[in-house]
């Protein structure tokens, strides 16, 4: 029986599990911390850095979903920095490529856009980049839609982690990162590709959707990536 | 030689300035009109998948995105090289009647009616629809509730007034709900009487305007409309034909795909808006018109009884083939008297409530044409594909874009009736504006250009100086 240990968050005590990740057990506990590349039922990455929190005698905030839980923790999901912080990375976001909601096939069913309502973002302050990105349709099935996507890695984790295909990684550093199948190729000559369809299922975005869905028509299921994760006995 | 510019054109859709050159004598020489606006729809369209572009293309216009809507995603359908299934073709046409009334209710209530109920020299600071509510309050109330009804037809049909999902490529995505049908039907009785009633309203002081009759665009052309495979009036499919002033059909039934071998685009320095011709003619004598009056000049007939009855008076009163540019303040409220009846045989098929209103496919066709007759006129949607359906190529050439070259000579024709450049006049300028608002010109859209329509009117001399502005900022 994993041991169990007692912390604070927000001011209220909660029991946790060791080894389990702050943010699961604020979400255990019902409590809403934001985020966007984490899915329950696949590792943590701390790719997008919404689920920052404070913790008490650390200087700077961590994410919560790459910090495991301690005996003691003093830990803070609200305050006026971190809102500042969170709104911040989701105008970085939304400025770094071509986030265009009212073409966008998954326009009123996207994570990133929720959460942006969620956390009040009206604007962003940052320059928008425009970046001249592809959309690789060479896939049968599926489309990738570099313009709409976040690099939070769900597709990544997802094809490691439950399909076993490892067909998507990213390449490139900083902003110049990009979701790539396989060897850099076209998605539809990536030989490892199953066509399983649960890399689409995870991303939270637009980016990657079924071919042929016109605008407002993609509706994801992330929860089936969790289902699955639970029935292959994986609770990371 | 001096020269008029009149910046901004007020009452119309988009930016547009118009410059009228005078001779050393004062009379007028030229005149043309200028759009001011680029947008470059056909540009950054290229790389997104071909099913994304009925939303994308919608974002031309929001007077009328269904049209758009509606010629997108019929170049879509040929690009999946689909028949979509007829309830789904019936209910695109639907929803596009809705539009049609909201948009013609809008050109003839809100931005002409000003002109034609209060008088072309009426006093400019109410000569809007503000002091239209103050003269015939009733009239007012009436055509914002007919454009309210059309608007409401979209609503309740595609969930949203503006930029609706509901049209897809292979159909709708969605079958009509038994009690919109309902609401829709039970709509149409008072809406008719209202559309009636501006029909009278119109009928009554049209004989206060012979001299604009006469003059605002009053000439032979070429007129260009999609008919059905009898010649009647068809907003949603058909084939296109042209007709000459004389009454005989240069063209007849052009397939969608065809229009290439008959349109010509010419490009002039002096507009962001290309000059579209007819090609077997060549440019600029392969002058078309299109849109309302050019609708009922090339048909046979309307099709349904009301708006024959309408179509037969109107033939008796300006011949088969009308010239003036004016009628198509007369023209558009016969369009949505058929918009009506047409609305209501359509909701009364015994088939438009088939669950069966969407076809599925991929990119089976790398290239596919879609045309329908939006309110202002014929818009066609081209695009080209590559094998993983991807947007390599397109061309759009809009309703208001045909009537460019029509457009420019009216505006000559009028400046060279009414405009003395010794004596300027805001009565004139605004007949000058007024012969552009008979088109109800959306720039917007021609130009897939951003923004509501100011325009301004500058009066030049030989030399190119300024010597006279008129100038007005906002639409409505």
């Amino acid at each position: 029986m994993p041991k169990q240990v007692k912390l604070k968050i927000d001011g209220e005590y909660v029991n946790a599990t060791e080894g389990q990740s702050v943010l699961d057990a604020a979400k255990a506990n019902g409590k809403f911390i934001p985020s966007l590349c984490h899915v329950q039922g696949l590792s943590g990455v701390g790719a997008c850095r919404l689920c920052m929190v404070e913790i008490a005698g650390g200087a700077r905030p961590l994410p919560a979903c790459t910090t495991p839980v301690q005996e003691g923790m003093v830990i803070n999901t609200v305050s006026e920095r971190l809102s500042k912080y969170r709104r911040m990375i989701i105008e970085l976001l939304l400025s770094e490529r071509n986030h265009v909601c009212a073409v966008c096939v998954s326009n009123g069913h996207c994570e990133l856009q929720d959460m942006a309502t969620r956390l009040g973002v009206t604007h962003s302050s940052f320059p928008y980049r425009y970046p001249r990105l592809p959309v690789d349709a060479s896939h049968p099935r599926f489309v990738l839609d570099h313009n709409r996507c976040i690099l939070c890695s769900r597709c990544v984790r997802v094809c490691a982690e439950i399909e076993g295909a490892n067909t998507w990684n990213i390449v490139s550093r900083g902003v110049n990162s990009m979701v790539a199948a396989d060897l850099n190729e076209p998605w539809g000559d990536a030989e490892s590709c199953t066509r399983c369809g649960k890399c689409v299922e995870a991303c939270p975005t637009g980016a990657l959707v079924v071919k042929g869905k016109a605008v407002e028509e993609m509706v994801k299921r992330t929860q089936t990536v969790s289902r699955l994760a639970t029935a292959r006995g994986g609770s990371r | 030689m001096r020269e008029i510019i009149i910046d901004p054109v007020t009452r119309i859709e988009g930016h547009a300035k118009i410059t009228i050159h005078l001779d050393d004598a004062g009379k007028v020489e030229d005149a043309r009109l200028h759009v001011t606006q680029v947008r470059g729809f056909e540009k950054f369209c290229e790389g997104r998948p071909f099913y994304e572009m009925p939303s994308l293309m919608a974002r031309i216009c929001g007077i009328c995105p269904i049209s758009h809507l509606l010629a997108s995603a019929k170049a879509c359908d040929a690009l999946m090289a689909v028949r979509i299934p007829r309830t789904g073709a019936k209910l695109r046409y639907v929803v596009h009647l809705g539009q049609m009334i909201q948009s013609h209710a809008l050109s003839f209530f809100h931005l002409s009616a000003p002109d034609l109920l209060l008088g072309m020299d009426h006093d400019p600071a109410t000569r809007n629809i503000m002091g239209l509510i103050e003269k015939s309050p009733e009239l007012a109330k009436q055509g914002i509730a007919l454009r309210k009804f059309g608007q409401q037809v979209i609503e309740w049909l595609a969930g949203e007034r503006v930029h609706p999902s509901w049209i897809v490529p292979g159909g709708v995505n969605a079958p009509l709900d038994p009690e919109v049908r309902t609401r829709i039907l039970s709509g149409i009785p008072e809406a008719m009487k209202i559309a009636e009633n501006a029909l009278s309203v119109l009928k009554s002081v049209v004989g206060n305007f012979a001299a604009e009759v006469e003059s605002f665009g009053n000439f032979d052309s070429l007129h260009m409309g999609t008919v059905d495979d009898e010649g009647g009036l068809d907003f949603y499919d058909g084939g296109l034909r042209f007709k000459d002033a004389k009454g005989k059909i240069a063209a007849d039934h052009v397939a969608a795909e065809d229009y290439a071998k008959f349109i010509g685009e010419a490009v002039v320095p002096w507009s962001y808006l290309k000059m579209p011709y007819y090609k077997p003619i060549g440019y600029p004598s392969g002058l078309y018109r299109v849109g309302p009056l050019a609708r009922l000049n090339v048909i046979e007939r309307c099709g349904t009884p009301k708006a024959d009855k309408e179509l037969k008076a109107f033939r008796k009163a300006y011949g088969a083939v009308a010239k003036s540019s004016f009628l198509y303040h007369y023209a558009r409220l016969i369009e949505i008297i058929f918009s009506l009846e047409k609305l209501e045989e359509l909701l009364n098929a015994p088939d438009i409530l088939d669950t069966r209103v969407r076809a599925e496919a991929g990119p089976n066709c790398n290239e596919g044409v879609g045309i329908c007759e939006a309110p202002r006129g014929t818009l066609i949607h081209h695009y080209k594909i590559d094998d993983n359906g991807l947007v390599t190529w397109a061309n759009l050439i809009i309703a208001t874009g045909n009537n460019n070259l029509a457009m420019n000579k009216s505006i000559k024709q009028v400046s060279q009736r009414f405009v003395d450049g010794n004596n300027l006049k805001e009565g004139m300028l605004n007949r000058v504006e007024a012969v552009v608002r008979a088109y109800d010109p959306c720039l917007s859209c021609s130009t897939h250009a951003l923004g509501q329509m100011p325009m301004q009117i500058d009066l030049v001399s030989p030399a190119g100086d300024i010597l006279d502005q008129v100038s007005r900022t906002s639409a409505m």
